[in-house]
């Protein structure tokens, strides 16, 4: 078989043509203009190579409103909807009428469009000449003042953001931990009963060690997730998110790449960067810390 | 006698209220679907007399739906993202094939250097090579193109990867057997191993059309011009501008219209679907 040396490289020319021209090359040439200083579009020139561009990103108001939403929406949804995603999924397991039911009901946001029916979030929670919206109204009816969720104070917002967001991401957990729950090996717990182990320790014991590589998995790609989070946003407050003060890391990054403020590639590269390093840095910690706390079966 | 009695009443009671928390959550994942559905079927000025939204309609109407499509090019959005998710799709699914074959049949030098640089690939988020992608496509005078939306669009690595260790489950045997019949490489990959692989080739196919359909940031960046817009794009552009802001139902009519071949898509293949997700896909 030694004279379809060259074939092999035939076969994977397409891939790498598409790879080298679409990941390769950009990836080396992103940090390319994050030290080209100041480059624009318009002109095609810059003033000098050095971290300038890192510095003006870390110091534009923008930026650092963006960084601020972007942490509060990850260390907000993140552990709420683990944690939700683990609830709902030990509910599924215990049952088994209507079971497929609710598993394919769960999983349907995920099959949706998120500008679509993130609008239906934004007429839900929006005030308006003709209606408070329905969310008000059931405010209202507890008592409370109604709020603009949409146009309205920060906190209010956010809590529209990060409630449509744990909403879109919710089909993906329940989804693993589901089947993950589904693997636990039925003799740990005939074990267990026939010791007369209480329920929740039976939980903390067995079940929670035994899925633990999918826990911290879906830990660890929810980070990620959270952290590039930006269609969410759109969907519920409009392409100007910085005008609506909800603006997210990739959202500046778009923003300084394309648009109204658009032009500024190199700033858009340093912007990219910077979200990079978190985003590694984070995903190193959680890999250190689960290494600590997984069990490999 | 009394204790058994207490559990299982007891237990009865436990269920009753997993059921309930079950049912809760099954509502709330499905009511913005069902208001979208209302909605769009409510009159322009039922719907705005109603201080109060009723939670259902005496007079269901689709003048929304015409409104859809001929007040706001709707159809073009469709047909827009229609010929770029089947497009990207073939392109995608020849590229995937004909790599993952290369790795796990033919022997050439270096091929474990390249798989190993595929898989560091897979790292890369597409935030880090989003602006040189946006720079090469504008300065080749894409723009408001199809071939500037597909040409991006069409890489994933982690495809190839699925691929090619489902390839690799196909026993040596058949391709020491097909290599005596002198069968070519090529139809080796056609007629055998493509057939075999099918179930896998169909679960990469539908997520990667999810994936199109979806998709908003890259067209996004690379059309300003609306018969270019694929749907997200296009309801965006509804949103903000399209029937006045005000007409709120002829929106949901859109939304609805946007909604409802993923939905179809996942009903029919839907444990197809769940399957290769939890394999592969990533969303959050």
């Amino acid at each position: 078989m030694k004279n379809n040396g060259y074939k092999g490289w035939l076969y994977l020319l397409p891939a790498i043509l598409f790879l080298g021209a679409f990941m390769v090359y950009p990836l080396i040439d992103v940090f390319v203009y994050s030290f080209e200083e100041g480059y624009n579009s318009a002109s095609q020139s810059f003033f000098g190579t050095g971290l300038y561009n890192y510095r003006y990103v870390l110091r534009d108001e923008y930026f650092l409103q963006a960084l601020k939403n972007t942490f509060l929406l990850v260390v907000i949804t993140v552990p709420l909807s683990t944690l939700f995603a683990l609830l709902i999924s030990v509910a599924l397991n215990s049952i088994k009428k209507l079971r497929d039911l609710f598993q394919t009901i769960y999983f349907l946001p995920y099959v949706t469009n998120t500008l679509a029916v993130g609008l239906v979030f934004m007429i839900l929670f929006k005030k308006t000449a003709y209606t408070d919206g329905l969310v008000n109204l059931v405010i209202n009816f507890f008592g409370s003042p109604s709020v603009d969720f949409i146009e309205g104070p920060y906190w209010a917002k956010m809590f529209v953001l990060c409630f449509y967001t744990i909403w879109v991401v919710l089909p993906f957990k329940i989804l693993i931990l589901t089947s993950a729950l589904a693997s636990v090996r039925q003799d740990f717990y005939n074990a267990a009963r026939l010791d007369a182990t209480p329920k929740w320790r039976v939980f903390t014991r067995i079940t929670l060690p035994m899925i633990s590589p999918q826990l911290f998995y879906l830990i660890i790609t929810g980070f990620i997730g959270a952290f590039k989070a930006y269609s969410d946003a759109v969907a519920i407050f409009g392409t100007d998110l910085n005008a609506a003060g909800m603006n997210t890391i990739v959202g500046y990054v778009y923003d300084m790449l394309y648009g109204n403020s658009g032009g500024w590639p190199s700033y858009a590269s340093a912007a990219a960067i910077i979200l990079f390093a978190i985003v590694l840095t984070i995903t190193c910690i959680n890999l250190l810390v689960s290494r600590k706390h997984v069990y490999y079966v | 006698m009394q204790t058994v009695k207490d559990s299982s009443a007891r237990s009865r009671v436990g269920k009753t209220l997993v059921y309930l928390f079950l049912a809760v959550w099954a509502l709330l994942v499905l009511f913005p679907f069902y208001w979208m559905l209302l909605t769009s079927l409510k009159s322009y000025a039922a719907y705005n007399s109603e201080y109060i939204p009723r939670f259902f309609t005496a007079a269901p109407t689709l003048q929304n739906y015409a409104d859809a499509f001929t007040a706001v090019p709707l159809g073009k959005y469709f047909l827009n993202t229609v010929i770029f998710t089947l497009i990207t799709t073939a392109v995608m699914l020849l590229v995937t094939v004909l790599a993952a074959f290369a790795f796990s049949r033919l022997e050439f030098r270096g091929k474990d250097l390249v798989f190993t640089f595929f898989l560091a690939l897979m790292m890369i988020p597409s935030e880090l090579v989003v602006i040189t992608n946006f720079q090469t496509i504008t300065n080749a005078g894409l723009r408001n193109t199809f071939t500037g939306l597909i040409l991006p669009s069409v890489t994933s690595v982690f495809y190839i990867y699925l691929l090619k260790e489902n390839f690799e489950q196909i026993p040596d045997e058949l391709y020491r057997a097909a290599k005596v019949d002198g069968t070519s490489d090529f139809h080796y990959l056609t007629r055998v191993m493509i057939p075999i692989c099918r179930p896998t080739i169909i679960t990469v196919t539908i997520l990667k059309v999810i994936e199109c359909w979806n998709s908003f940031v890259w067209p996004r960046l690379i059309t300003d011009d609306a018969n270019y817009f694929l749907v997200s794009n296009g309801i965006q552009a509804i949103r903000e501008n399209g029937f006045g802001r005000e007409n709120i139902p002829a929106m949901m009519a859109a939304v609805v219209v946007i909604s409802v071949p993923l939905i179809v898509l996942f009903l029919l293949f839907r444990n197809k679907i769940m399957a290769g997700v939890s394999r592969g896909g990533t969303k959050g």
